[in-house]
């Protein structure tokens, strides 16, 4: 990152390279129930980034032996496609980051999921990452809070997720691949509804304490935005009658 | 391995059930026996790709991405370009599919679609050559997304829509500029499958989930305009007369699913 920053510029008068202001989301859309196999699913179009996730469970613990006689196991999943990014086709499979990402996705939703009600089983999370354009992790738990929402699984409250960063020297919310890429700092963040509680925080580059705090109150407002949309399109899914075709 | 036994095994009552109106000369899901689900495409899908397309028979749901690398040659076609394919059934898209390296039915429909699309020499891989030890590799992904039966059709058709969508990339000093394209790869036929599965005495198309839990034998016949160009049978056996049933059957289906494409 910090060799390269500085040299696209990434605010010009005012504006961001795709003409937003600095607390503009990208385009999101979500549909449910993308996945009939799936006990919920959702799907998520954010910017450039377009995500399912499907949620199965809870089910019965594999192996046996890791299950908890007291609670529920939240098994979870972040892959990317290979055919994800513009650049070269990647491999497939766990890579070193998406064991991270798998892992801090996983520990939000621990904090919501009412696991004890179904001890000795296991409730999966699978996130498929088709198209990436920055913020991945962001939209997956987004997209991942609706399907579990849609699977009818107990949770204490509803999580939105979106990053803010700094880009071109100024803070800014959501960051696309470009602002990404060349930016000096990328701060994810997913808070839950009710509670206001950060369940994710992860953070690189170099920032102020008062940035930060800035950051946290842009991301807050984020994330409200990002629940209505999550609330419609669960909404939308009990309400409609006939199957809409969903445009992936 | 709960999932994949419950996943398989199907309630003799609902067997019952299926054989009883199978006997009625109807199917469970009320088509006929040779009738596919509603067929739909939908290409242009992942912009990060060079080419794409989600293809939708029933519910089942299965994307193909097509992307270009600059590849070294395999020697002794060291003019020829590569294309490979794989598949991922993903853990999401059934009960029954697990995370974990390909198994054997994730190896299979990746290359029963490959041989389609290589048989049926849709893509002229001699015109991949950039320069001596450089040529373009064509990565062709399967992503089965959802599994209500046949994903192996639902990936063929998929897969070659995704080649109709394919661009070109612009190559210079022997390396792909990404985002920039010379044209399309314009595949010269289209190659699609036909699976069909014998229930008792009868030969479905297309079998729904339920349908393959109990199928006896399970053949795949891939067709392009008038050529047979990949067959693959599964479980179970078939005489003569039920194959040469099953190539008619695949090239009437397959000219739908081609009407389809074109459409």
């Amino acid at each position: 990152m910090a060799s390269s920053e500085g040299k696209i510029p990434l605010i010009i008068n005012g504006k961001r390279t795709d003409g937003r202001d600095m607390e503009d989301l990208r385009n999101l859309r979500i549909e449910v129930g993308v996945i009939p196999e799936a006990d919920g699913s959702a799907f998520v179009e954010w910017g450039g980034n377009k995500i399912v996730c499907g949620v199965y469970g809870p089910r019965e613990c594999i192996p046996r032996h890791g299950a908890s006689p007291y609670h529920a196991l939240i098994k979870c999943r972040y892959m990317m496609s290979p055919f994800a990014s513009l650049e070269e086709h990647s491999r497939s499979g766990p890579s070193r980051r998406s064991t991270e990402l798998s892992k801090v996705i996983r520990e939000v939703f621990e904090n919501l999921i009412i696991a004890e009600k179904f001890p000795n089983t296991q409730i999966d999370v699978y996130i498929d990452v088709l198209q990436a354009d920055g913020g991945t992790r962001t939209a997956s738990v987004t997209a991942a809070a609706v399907a579990l929402a849609n699977a009818g699984i107990p949770m204490k409250d509803m999580v939105a997720s979106v990053a803010v960063g700094k880009a071109g020297g100024m803070l800014a919310i959501d960051l696309n691949k470009l602002e990404d890429n060349f930016g000096q700092s990328d701060v994810p963040f997913a808070i839950s509804h009710r509670d206001r509680k950060v369940l994710l925080l992860q953070m690189d580059g170099l920032l102020t304490r008062d940035e930060v705090i800035q950051m946290l109150e842009m991301a807050e407002r984020g994330c409200d935005k990002v629940h209505e949309v999550q609330a419609d399109a669960l909404k939308r899914f009990y309400e409609k009658g006939e199957e809409e075709a969903v445009k992936w | 391995m709960g999932d994949e036994v419950k996943d398989i095994i199907m309630s003799s009552i609902r067997r019952d059930i299926m054989n009883n109106t199978l006997s009625k000369g109807v199917r469970f899901d009320g088509r006929k026996f040779d009738e596919y689900r509603p067929i739909e495409v939908q290409r242009g899908v992942i912009k990060t790709a060079e080419g794409s397309a989600m293809g939708k028979i029933g519910e089942t749901l299965v994307l193909v991405a097509t992307k270009f690398d600059v590849v070294k040659p395999f020697s002794d076609r060291p003019k020829e370009g590569v294309m490979v394919t794989n598949s991922e059934l993903l853990p999401l898209a059934s009960p029954g599919f697990e995370p974990g390296p390909p198994n054997e039915n994730s190896i299979e429909v990746a290359r029963v679609v490959d041989r389609a699309l290589r048989s049926a020499e849709c893509v002229d891989l001699s015109s991949f050559f950039i320069e001596d030890e450089k040529v373009l590799g064509l990565y062709v992904d399967l992503y089965v997304l959802n599994h209500s039966g046949n994903y192996t059709d639902t990936a063929t058709l998929a897969a070659t829509a995704a080649l109709m969508d394919t661009k070109l990339p612009k190559i210079e000093g022997g390396k792909i500029i990404r985002g920039e394209y010379t044209g399309m790869l314009n595949p010269t036929k289209l190659p699609v499958t036909t699976t069909m599965v014998k229930v008792g005495e009868n030969w479905l198309v297309d079998p729904s989930r339920d349908e393959e839990r109990v199928l006896e034998t399970s053949m795949t016949i891939g067709t392009t305009e008038g050529h047979v160009c990949a067959m693959q049978k599964g479980k179970g056996s078939l005489s003569k007369d039920e194959l040469i049933t099953a190539m008619d059957i695949a090239f009437k289906r397959g000219d739908d699913i081609r009407n389809i494409l074109k459409g």
